[in-house]
């Protein structure tokens, strides 16, 4: 009886110019039963990619399959020739690309989009196929099945496409489901979200599935199966019980150790006081923001509202929340680039004007912002010397050879070569790109560094360097970070000050301890257990709990009356919550929590399950249908 | 892509004053074959420019073959030999060839060199200016491009006379408009980066903008544009020449001798293929080196352009 799904020591290799083979794929072998899910774990590089095209058949242009065999129901599909390939493709093995926002086209409804591969491969008739895919909605527990296929991909979130692409793979019932990446670029209560459906509608469909990722709390939760990959070569594989709890293999266990761990009190390390850190650099008093012009004393589409934000000398702030809450924009309007249209900015007990244009040099100097990807925010006809050396001249006045002095230093500080400096951007890596793009923020000798997401579009052990390359400047120079992130487990580690924005409000704010220990803001409590734990059932034990089943499956609403956050959470107050602003409480010295709820509500709503949720009384944990229902 | 570089901890805190090595040369810019082929064909044309009339063997206006549309390699007797054969009106294409380099050459890259320094200019300062300035410049373009090239080129020509300089300005306006819509656009694309905005927020003046952040980035497909919009001006120039406003006879322009010995090809001659090829060598030979050069310069504008 030969397997489902079969990868016999399979090779892919590229060419040099001269034609000798650089291996990428090093015979790597492993199988996949049916209603089996094999989890493929690596670091990028490793060939993880690689390996899930080839399960199609198909590789990068530019590589080759010289040995090896892919076998599916135990037929070699690299022997097949073009056009039986191409049937089994999107047909008996479905591929899920990383971004879901890049596979959709924005000008064609989801539901044509979702059923066009089977209806294309004859599969099913559109009417069938029609029918398959609302069934597919409904075990995706997406919104509104009935309707949803009728709607345009920028009318759903991004954690619902994602969803949506996972029904657009299953529509024609594939013996083999590829995810790559499926969650990376999700945030953590969408990428909760997203786990739960495709663990839910894979178990259902009984297809077996490969989930490429490299992130061992992710896999612990969704796999059957881990194979451990480095460099094209597999280094460990068995059952996930026994890769978790027991890893053999050296490289397992050094991935093991770079899992993030679930943010705690006391993470954080706090460093010596060399500076003065009680002066406040940066302040935001009052602060509402947001795009298009001003109407009644608010902007028409309102980002931020009632914004107050004290950053301190030699500190590093992070700002934490779901994409959309305003993160970004809170950095822009500190930074000058988007005037507040209310409110007032500070810089050292200073009124800052809220456009860039009306601040002096000497305001702009002391204030940076570190844009998200290096590969824009870097001019491409640049060399790294003129990009790191104009705000050395700008606002430093140095020239000549005071000035690549300077540059030297710079580049020595993010722990780049000296040579570095008569390259151009796009001969560096993304990693050496971000921190060329924090030296030009450090060349101003800035009091304040505004970094936006500096971390996110890099892989885990590159962006780990960048963390510790931060903390290491804020020991060495005294400047305080602003550091925007949507990745708790990351600023819980090296943040002194932690920020939590909500639909655009600060619900709570605080030193790092007192933040990430109760008592916690609701939707604090909501981050934190959703950041994934490495062990088995922590997905379902989480789910269990009361404020994600409330929390998780409903969407962000900006609010202009009561608490944003009412519509997910476990201890609203109907007729309070959704009416007044709540107060701001401070249960400890400079840890502020907005809620109506006290802090002893708070507390001892945390120990006691409750059974009823406001307003959504079927949304009750126990059933996953009931809570599909209740949208 | 891993990320090689390691912390040195222990000698990052002593100075490096005397370890910075010397300045690095700049880095030269090395030419492909194609690139240098392309720098020997512009630079004989611009010799001719200057010299052509001395080295040719004829003057452009003799009227001196035995026949019109001789042969390649023909002979007058007495006269001499006709290296590209004799045109409609028995003069020698060879000569006329390089005197015409004057006018060709001469005129329409500097009709194209002005062309760009109005449309460039004043493209960049509506993409990075915005606002009301945009909307001027863009409308003014507007009413330009909405007018047919020839006939706007005869009026002007028609009311101010045919003279060189009026030629240049003519078709120097005329084909601002297109270039004023391609650096515009190009600016704009730019203008939204992060690392212009960047530079906005470091506080520097708009020149700077202009010149460091947006122009280079725009340079490279502009400059291929550069030999597109020359053989349009060269065309547009014969246009006008072969409706009797242009380069006045006897004086020779490649576009002029292209038409006039156009109705040869009947006979079999081989009269109109010379100035093209002309007009080839030289706008080919300026797109080599501009593809060179944007390859050397990192971006593979061939890529980018698709």
């Amino acid at each position: 009886m030969s397997e489902l799904f079969e990868i016999d020591n399979l090779q892919i290799q590229a060419r040099k110019e001269d034609g000798t083979p650089i291996p990428i794929v090093k015979g790597v072998s492993f199988k996949v039963k049916a209603g089996q899910v094999v989890a493929l774990i690596g670091e990028s590089g490793s060939g993880k990619s690689t390996i899930s095209m080839a399960t199609m058949a198909y590789c990068r242009p530019g590589l080759e399959f010289p040995g090896g065999e892919v076998r599916l129901h135990g037929k070699n599909i690299l022997a097949m020739d073009p056009q039986d390939q191409r049937a089994i493709r999107g047909n008996n093995v479905a591929y899920l690309a990383q971004s879901a926002a890049a596979t959709f086209n924005p000008a064609i409804t989801i539901g044509e989009q979702v059923t066009e591969a089977a209806v294309l491969h004859g599969t099913l008739n559109q009417e069938d196929a029609n029918k398959r895919a609302v069934a597919l909605y409904h075990a995706l527990e997406l919104p509104d099945p009935e309707r949803l296929g009728r709607r345009y991909p920028h009318q759903v979130s991004g954690g619902q496409l994602q969803r949506l692409m996972a029904a657009m793979a299953l529509v024609s019932s594939p013996d083999l489901l590829v995810l790559d990446e499926p969650t990376t670029a999700l945030d953590v209560t969408t990428q909760i979200e997203v786990l739960k459906a495709f663990k839910k509608v894979i178990r259902e469909e009984g297809s077996a599935a490969i989930y490429v990722t490299h992130d061992l709390a992710v896999v612990a939760q969704v796999a059957d199966h881990i194979v451990v990959l480095y460099s094209g070569e597999v280094q460990e594989q068995g059952p996930t019980e026994q890769i978790i709890n027991n890893p053999k293999h050296p490289y397992t266990k050094r991935l093991m150790a770079a899992v993030k761990p679930t943010p705690i009190a006391g993470m954080s390390e706090l460093v010596d006081d060399r500076f003065d850190r009680d002066k406040p650099n940066i302040e935001v008093r009052n602060m509402t923001a947001g795009y298009g012009g001003i109407v009644d004393g608010k902007p028409v589409i309102t980002v931020l509202r009632d914004i107050n934000v004290k950053i301190k000398n030699s500190h590093v702030v992070g700002v934490i929340g779901e994409s959309g809450c305003g993160k970004s924009t809170l950095a822009r309007v500190m930074a000058g680039l988007l005037p507040a249209a209310k409110g007032e900015i500070f810089l050292d007990g200073k009124e800052l004007a809220p456009d860039l244009k009306d601040r002096s040099r000497e305001e702009l100097q002391k204030v940076q912002f570190v844009y998200q990807m290096a590969d824009t925010a870097l001019n491409p006809r640049q060399q790294i010397g003129d990009i790191l050396g104009r705000p050395i001249e700008f606002y430093r006045g140095l020239k000549g050879k005071q000035r690549r002095e300077e540059v030297a230093k710079l580049l020595q500080l993010v722990e780049l070569p000296i040579e570095f400096e008569t390259r151009y951007p796009s001969e560096l890596s993304g990693g050496q790109k971000q921190r060329v793009n924090m030296a030009r923020a450090l060349a101003a000798e800035p009091e304040v560094m505004l970094c936006d997401e500096v971390t996110s579009a890099l892989d885990s052990i590159v962006s780990s360097n960048v963390i510790k390359l931060l903390q290491k400047l804020r020991d060495k120079t005294g400047v305080s970070f602003v550091f925007i992130s949507h990745d708790l487990s990351t600023v819980g580690s090296f943040a002194d000050e932690i920020v939590v924005l909500y639909a655009g409000r600060v619900v709570e704010q605080g030193p790092v301890d007192q933040v990430l220990s109760p008592p916690y803001h609701p939707y604090t409590r909501l981050l934190i257990s959703s950041v994934p734990e490495l062990r088995v059932g922590w997905l379902e034990e989480t789910m269990q709990k009361r404020e994600m089943a409330v929390g998780i499956a409903r969407g962000v609403e900006i609010t202009d009356t009561g608490c944003p956050f009412y519509n997910r959470c476990p201890i609203a107050i109907e007729g309070t919550c959704n009416v007044e602003t709540a107060p701001t409480q401070e249960p400890h010295p400079d840890h502020f929590i907005s809620c109506h709820r006290t802090m002893e509500e708070i507390t001892e709503a945390e120990n006691i399950p409750q059974k009823v949720l406001h307003g959504f009384e079927k949304a009750a944990p126990e059933g996953d249908k009931a809570a599909a229902a209740a949208h | 892509m891993s990320d090689t570089t390691q912390s040195k901890d222990d000698d990052q805190d002593k100075t490096i004053y005397d370890e910075l090595p010397d300045a690095p040369p700049k880095k030269k810019l090395k030419l492909t074959w194609t690139g240098k082929l392309g720098v020997v064909i512009v630079a004989f044309w611009v010799i001719m420019v200057v010299i052509g009339p001395w080295v040719a063997p004829f003057d452009e206006a003799d009227i001196i073959a035995d026949d019109s549309y001789m042969g390649v390699m023909s002979v007058t007797e007495g006269e001499g030999l006709h290296v590209f054969g004799t045109d409609y009106l028995e003069r020698d294409i060879l000569s006329r060839i390089l005197w015409g380099a004057r006018m060709t050459v001469g005129i329409a890259f500097l009709a194209t060199l002005l062309a760009y320094a109005m449309g460039v200019t004043a493209g960049i300062a509506a993409a990075v200016k915005g606002g009301w300035i945009d909307m001027v410049l863009s409308r003014v373009n507007d009413a330009i491009l909405s007018l047919p090239t020839i006939m706007l080129g005869l009026l002007i020509v028609v009311a101010l006379g045919s003279s060189i300089p009026i030629l240049i300005g003519t078709a120097a306006i005329i084909y601002a408009s297109s270039v004023f819509r391609i650096a515009r656009a190009y600016g704009q694309e730019i203008m939204v980066m992060d690392y212009v905005e960047s530079a906005q927020a470091r506080g520097e003046t708009i020149w700077w903008i202009i010149f460091r952040e947006v122009l280079p980035n725009a340079a490279m497909p502009l400059a291929t544009d550069f030999g597109l919009r020359l053989v349009f001006v060269v065309l547009f120039i014969s246009s006008l020449s072969f409706l009797g406003l242009g380069i006045q006879p006897p004086a020779a322009d490649w576009g002029s001798m292209v038409r006039q010995n156009l109705e040869g090809m009947q006979y079999g001659s081989l009269a109109p293929v010379w100035p093209a090829l002309a007009i080839a060598s030289f706008t080919i030979a300026i797109n080599l080196i501009v593809d060179d050069i944007s390859a050397k310069s990192g971006g593979d504008l061939a890529k980018k352009m698709i």
